[in-house]
């Protein structure tokens, strides 16, 4: 009896973890610093992209290395909308940029999908550089190497441009991006824990049995492709107003590798494993590149680290602590 | 499987697969009825799991075709088959390691009702799939053990979750690679008594099995298949195989054909 009361309040806890994550989030800007707050709401754009990948990685089990095409398939899209069409409302940007990713991300996908493994990987890297190149050469277009720039957009129909910058990005942008956050973080929880999330895992684990089980694996994956493209779109969308400026540097294949480095430093095992990986890896970035040019030196010994000694990233190593705690 | 012999079900028709010059099916035909308990023997290499890859459409035949109620599936693939009626399971063992017992079972059934496509709503307060899967799961004795990872159950447990999915798929035919291989001689029997009641059950119309114990092969079966060098070598009732002296000395191998003579003797002395 006693034993099963607390395993009932272990689970409530479990469910109040989120919402006092989010009660702190949404305080944050009260208490934190204003350069606090803006590398938060760096980490809420790279938070969807992730929590997007990790769909394609953690539960299908294909590794993409041009996931950040995607991600700078939003961001451009919030260029050329505000920069080019004069249209400055995000809601309208993050629709357009979750249409444009998804017929981008349905074409490459019905190729990419019918390769696994390391091939699969090559395949996405590849067309994440031609997306590089295509960005660089037509430059009468895209503005080259310079990149665009991206316009102040109105939120919720509300033009806040008499507000200075630094203000609007930790403040209404902030709470903007937070909330779209918190809805499709939602989202992927609802559909990993769905009849198709089963089926993802199940293609992840053994794509042999999965088939001979009905499972149709090459359109499950192409589904699985579609959604986290979609997810790093609007994380690229929310992004670039964030920067100000988007250049073809977004979806250069080492961008593409941060992706994979978030989501491994955080634990790819675990729904929020991606999460974790993504606000330690910016906050450690700024720390350490302000200690040292090597940075990327330090990064990559990390990385290394996390694959030989802890594979389940820091998630991992939390909920096996936890485990030990408990026994 | 004791119902009336029905119409055909499932057939094969000269079937070939060559691995480069090695010829695994050579011309091998044969008509499986409704209600058949069939086994297929032979000594190893002969090509029985070859002939269970290319029936369901793993495997791409040479020459020759394999109809499923007068529709012809060669090749057609495992995700359709499944989808017809057709299910398997595996010699080796092959699961999804990091699924709980009832898990595993969901995704036969998730896929047989078609629910899939569903994105958003809870699977664990779905009560049609989790019922099922119970249900299923009782069928089989592995209830108990219904939340542990399947990667920490007991070897011979694995082999019957891994039949039991294909059971979860409701089939009309399922196709048995070896199910009692690798599990100790007093467990067979139990596997094939739960085996047969289930499909009774769940209403399956025919069982194809291979088997090396022969044993299980003739107190289950209402006919035998052997296959010798890819070719079918005898193709009938057990007792009509049990007497089939080249049957019994090439296919089964010398120490079985001694047990099976003596046996016989026995009985006739």
């Amino acid at each position: 009896m006693r034993a099963r009361q607390e395993i009932s309040s272990l689970k409530n806890m479990r469910r109040l973890v989120p919402i006092i994550i989010g009660l702190f989030l949404l305080g944050l800007p009260l208490f934190a610093s204003q350069f606090v707050n803006y590398l938060m709401l760096t980490f809420f754009a790279y938070a969807i992209t992730v929590i997007g990948f990790n769909l394609l990685f953690g539960y299908t089990g294909l590794l993409s290395f041009g996931h950040a095409l995607f991600m700078t398939v939003g961001a451009y899209t919030a260029a050329f909308l505000t920069g080019k069409f004069s249209v400055l409302y995000m809601e309208v940007i993050l629709v357009v940029a979750v249409i444009i990713s998804s017929i981008l991300a349905a074409l490459i996908g019905a190729i990419c999908v019918r390769y696994i493994k390391i091939y699969f990987a090559m395949l996405t890297l590849a067309f994440g550089m031609l997306f590089y190149t295509f960005l660089l050469k037509f430059y009468y277009l895209t503005g080259g190497d310079e990149g665009m720039r991206v316009l102040r957009p109105y939120l919720l129909g509300f033009n806040l441009s008499g507000i200075p910058k630094m203000e609007f990005l930790t403040g209404s942008y902030y709470f903007y991006t937070l909330a779209i956050l918190a809805i499709l973080t939602f989202a992927m929880w609802k559909i990993v824990s769905s009849p198709f999330g089963l089926c993802l895992k199940a293609i992840r684990d053994n794509p042999e049995k999965a088939e001979y089980l009905g499972v149709s694996v090459r359109k499950y994956r192409w589904y699985a492709f579609i959604i986290s493209g979609a997810y790093a779109a609007v994380g690229g969308a929310l992004l670039a107003p964030a920067v100000g400026q988007v250049d073809p540097g977004l979806t250069y294949w080492t961008h593409s590798g941060t992706l994979v480095f978030m989501t491994l430093l955080g634990g790819f095992e675990n729904f929020f494993g991606p999460l974790v990986g993504g606000i330690v890896y910016i906050f450690l970035q700024d720390k350490i590149m302000s200690l040292t040019a090597y940075w990327r030196f330090i990064f990559g010994g990390i990385l290394a680290f996390i694959v030989i000694a802890a594979p389940g990233g820091i998630a991992g190593v939390i909920s096996s602590l936890a485990k030990r705690g408990k026994s | 499987m004791n119902e009336e012999k029905g119409k055909i079900i499932l057939s094969a028709r000269d079937l070939r697969k060559y691995y480069g010059e090695f010829c695994a099916l050579d011309g091998v035909s044969f008509q499986i009825n409704e209600g058949e308990f069939v086994s297929i023997i032979g000594p190893n290499g002969a090509g029985k799991t070859t002939l269970i890859n290319v029936l369901t459409g793993l495997l791409t035949p040479n020459t020759g075709k394999v109809s499923y109620k007068d529709r012809e599936i060669t090749g057609i693939g495992p995700e359709k088959l499944s989808k017809l009626g057709l299910a398997r399971s595996f010699q080796l063992v092959n699961i999804f390691p990091n699924f709980s017992v009832l898990e595993f079972l969901m995704v036969a059934i998730v896929s047989r009702l078609g629910k899939g496509k569903n994105f958003y709503s809870s699977l664990l307060r779905d009560q049609e799939v989790t019922g099922e899967a119970l249900e299923v799961a009782q069928l089989f004795g592995l209830d108990e053990k219904k939340d542990v990872l399947t990667k920490n159950l007991p070897q011979g447990d694995k082999k019957m979750l891994d039949v039991a999915s294909a059971f979860a798929l409701h089939p009309e035919v399922i196709l048995l690679d070896e199910p009692t291989s690798g599990v100790s001689t007093s467990d067979k029997n139990k596997i094939m008594e739960t085996l047969v009641s289930a499909s009774k059950k769940i209403g399956i119309k025919s069982i194809i099995q291979v088997e090396h114990d022969m044993d299980i092969v003739f107190s289950y079966s209402d006919r035998i298949i052997a296959l010798h060098q890819g070719k079918i070598l005898a193709d009938g009732a057990p007792e009509t195989i049990e007497k089939d002296e080249e049957v019994v000395c090439t296919v089964l191998g010398q120490k079985e054909c001694f047990k099976i003579f003596s046996s016989i003797l026995n009985r006739e002395s």
